[in-house]
């Protein structure tokens, strides 16, 4: 009697152990060294818990713009190119209110950083973890004060003489200009919040007159490629050929944009069902290759459109500019294995990652293939 | 029609992807009046004139040259070959078929690829589980496919313990199997304003459900013991090259939060955050950091970019209101839907996706005249609380124009809102979090378009 009740109290032991999950839990993890924690711990809140020290001019972050944020983001961080534009839309008066007044009257079109942003802490952390967008977290805690600094000043907010540093900043903070732009008055920061936005239920004669507001443009009619294609050909509904009815008497040169169009998925794809013969005088010239896939693998296109620029220069672009020139195989793989700038007006990074057989074979393919 | 056919440079459709059943329909039952006629040669082109030959197409025609369907009277390429064998293809991919059904960008709206979004395309799944390929993509500085054997979680910040995992360390802790929506909070932000996009893959895509496989973000905190005290938030941290980072509240944290390794049954994939990412349940896809590499509790919000730069909703008083997490309940029907074409009048399922990040769905109702009248849809089941809810109704199309909307219903009574309410409250510059019924028309022909009523 003695050992049973010994047994049932050791099995109700196990289960309660389990149960409970003693913490820490035993044999699953280790305990983080300091150095491992300063090396991850990079974050800096709105109070600026977190900035490390240091301090940047507005000259060296004009400097640092100048070669590593201008191509994205304009000479002077008004650019909508590729993001949205950084500095624009604020005045003094904001500065002294707190409130961004465009936001209120919708003056500006576009809606900049300087405009959206409460916590300065937010430019110097983002900045400091993500920027250049291809190079992140490769800026000194310096020239992240200076790119900063330089930013403001761009804004109007800073003068030309300014060094932001980690003394300092807690003070700019005061004239950001939409400081008190933010609000956490709502019912959608928690899953118990109320919704602000009431509907009813009605089941029977809602409404009385109904009303189309808006439908899609005629010019948007194909904008989303061929819907036919973005649908099965079988099932209770097809999609509508867009691309054809939306041009009811195509051009040859149509013809040609609608086949070499992005969303004709059959140029990777194992398939034919898409079975659209072609008269052979606009037969699609096939883009799939290997050093354009080589060209998409190093991620080249995110910077460099096969037609069109959109950081650097389009690879057309590119084979039109050196069409005939024999030096330009060994020169452009140059730049891309060490970096360059000027041409085009602005600056491609070095590659040196990149194999140089590779490089040769997508030098040669820009060279040749893009068409 | 035959004129057409002879125009030199005409894009002529082969008959193999041509559409039996709709040209019978048209012509047996409604017959070929003008405007079919134009819709068909627009839409579909030249595809009837090439099977039948312009001439050929009138009932006598066809019954007296009609035996039967050469599907039906033919032997096949497959009933009398031999098939492939099994490991063919060791992991197995979808039909050739189903090459059309994939992730796509929206042209125009972002610049870069590595910044953007791919969107899922509802317009062609069923049930609620979003194929893990197809699963919609959000990367912010691109993605990459990370070694699981380097790869580390690190739980810090106002904790006994600061402690560093492994996915071995993980995969040994206590898992939890649950299924949930993540849906964008940009998602349908293209409509704020006006009809912008044309089909749900682009209004509605950046939604998908899947069942995620992870360890409670409880179970960590406790390991490390967190200051019940002063730890109110927790600030998520991806390894990815932009650090995403986001604040989650403790109270968010301790309660259904996920450390996720596992989706649908396998690993995440890369372009989802492989090996390990947050899952938070009912918030905003921003919230559900991929790549996780860092937890911190603390005792204020943090403040990141995501939270004051971008996702925050703008109001019509100028005030940006800032962290608006939850996924208000919301629903689409996913078919018939925008740049679809129906086959013809008659019998159709219409069928769609409804889900709120407060609980569970109780309710759709489904609208044929523009949101005049209603039906309550069949709820198919699972109904899962965070997770897509799937609804069907039975509807017979008499071939006149109509506007279909549906509106979901949860469980703490909210009714999901019109367009016009939504804007009434927010105006139309607040980007994120469109929740609006969604209004599809069906013209006279069959073809649906977005649009948007009063």
């Amino acid at each position: 009697m003695y050992k049973l009740s010994k047994v049932i109290l050791a099995v109700s032991l196990s289960v309660f152990s389990l149960a409970a999950l003693a913490q820490p839990l035993p044999g699953i993890g280790r305990t983080a060294t300091p150095n491992e924690i300063a090396a991850w711990d990079i974050d800096v809140r709105g109070d600026f818990k977190g900035i490390p020290k240091g301090a940047g001019s507005v000259a060296l972050g004009n400097q640092v713009w100048d070669d590593k944020c201008a191509s994205c983001h304009g000479t002077f961080g008004e650019s909508m190119e590729v993001f949205g534009p950084i500095v624009g839309g604020t005045t003094k008066e904001d500065m002294k209110t707190g409130h961004v007044l465009s936001m209120v009257d919708g003056s500006e079109p576009k809606r900049s950083t300087l405009m959206k942003v409460n916590t300065l802490s937010t430019i110097w952390d983002y900045i400091n973890r993500a920027m250049p967008w291809n190079a992140p977290k490769t800026l000194t805690a310096d020239e992240v004060y200076g790119v900063t600094a330089y930013i403001l000043h761009m804004g109007d907010i800073l003068p030309a003489n300014f060094v932001l540093s980690d003394k300092n900043i807690a003070d700019v903070q005061k004239t950001m200009p939409n400081r008190n732009g933010m609000t956490r008055n709502h019912g959608m920061w928690e899953v118990k919040g109320k919704g602000d936005v009431k509907n009813i239920a009605c089941m029977k004669d809602c409404i009385k007159k109904i009303e189309i507001t808006s439908v899609l443009p005629d010019y948007a009619c194909d904008a989303h490629g061929n819907i036919a294609e973005q649908n099965r050909h079988f099932g209770a509904v097809r999609g509508a050929d867009t691309l054809l009815a939306c041009n009811p008497d195509p051009s040859v040169a149509e013809l040609n944009r609608i086949y070499n169009s992005p969303y004709r998925a059959t140029a990777s794809a194992p398939s034919t069902i898409v079975a659209i013969t072609k008269p052979a005088s606009v037969a699609p010239v096939l883009v799939e290759t290997t050093g354009l896939d080589m060209l998409k693998q190093n991620k080249c296109t995110a910077c460099h459109g096969v037609s069109n620029k959109i950081i650097g220069p389009g690879f057309k672009e590119i084979a039109a500019k050196y069409k005939g020139d024999a030096g330009a195989e060994k020169r452009l793989s140059a730049v891309v294995k060490n970096g360059g700038g000027g041409v085009w007006g602005g600056s491609m990074p070095a590659h040196g990652n990149l194999k140089d057989a590779d490089i040769k074979t997508m030098i040669q393919w820009i060279l040749t293939s893009a068409k | 029609m035959s004129n057409e056919l002879k125009k030199p440079g005409r894009i002529l459709r082969a008959p193999e992807n041509f559409i039996d059943a709709s040209l019978s329909q048209a012509i047996t039952k409604d017959g070929l009046n003008e405007e079919r006629r134009n819709f068909l040669r627009k839409s579909f082109v030249t595809a009837s004139a090439v099977i039948a030959g312009g001439a050929a197409l009138t009932q006598g025609a066809m019954a007296a040259t009609f035996q039967g369907d050469p599907n039906i009277l033919n032997h096949t390429e497959y009933d009398q070959a031999l098939g492939l064998p099994v490991t063919a293809n060791p992991y197995g991919v979808p039909s050739k078929f189903e090459v059309n059904l994939v992730r796509r960008e929206s042209p125009g709206l972002t610049q870069v690829g590595g910044a953007s979004v791919s969107f899922a395309p509802l317009q062609g799944l069923f049930g609620i589980i979003t194929p893990s390929g197809l699963h919609f993509e959000r990367h912010h500085q691109g993605w990459h496919d990370m070694d699981p054997s380097k790869h580390r979680l690190m739980v810090m910040g106002m904790v006994k313990n600061p402690k560093v995992y492994t996915m071995d360390d993980l995969m040994r802790l206590p898992s939890v199997s649950r299924m949930h929506f993540i849906e964008c909070g940009a998602n349908s932000a293209t409509e704020w304003g006006n009809v912008a996009v044309p089909t749900v893959q682009y209004t509605h895509g950046m939604i998908s459900c899947s069942e995620f496989t992870g360890v409670l973000l409880s179970t960590l905190l406790d390991d490390c013991g967190y200051d019940k005290k002063n730890g109110k938030f927790v600030l998520a941290e991806g390894a990815d090259g932009s650090g995403m980072t986001r604040t989650i509240s403790m109270a968010n944290a301790l309660d259904d939060v996920m450390v996720v390794y596992g989706m649908n049954g396998e690993m995440l994939r890369p372009e989802n955050g492989y090996p390990l990412r947050l899952v938070v349940p009912g918030v905003q896809g921003v919230s559900s950091v991929k790549w996780l590499r860092r937890i911190e509790v603390g005792d204020k919000p943090y403040d990141t970019k995501d939270e004051v730069s971008h996702y925050v909703d703008l109001q019509p008083d100028g005030q940006q209101r800032q962290y608006t997490s939850i996924q208000e309940a919301k629903s689409v029907i996913t078919s018939p839907s925008g740049g679809q074409v129906l086959l013809g009048k008659g019998f159709y399922n219409i069928t769609g996706l409804a889900w709120t990040g407060r609980g569970k769905i109780t309710r759709v109702d489904v609208s044929a005249d523009g949101g005049r009248n209603w039906r309550t849809a069949r709820l198919e089941t699972p109904v899962l609380s965070k997770a897509l809810t799937r609804f069907n109704i039975d509807w017979v199309w008499d071939g006149s124009p109509v506007i279909l909307q549906s509106r979901a219903i949860d469980d703490t009574g909210y009714v999901q809102p019109t367009i016009n309410q939504l804007r009434g409250v927010r105006g139309t510059k607040s980007i994120y979090h469109n929740n609006a019924i969604q209004s599809w028309k069906i013209a006279e022909f069959g073809e649906v378009t977005n649009v948007q009523v009063k």
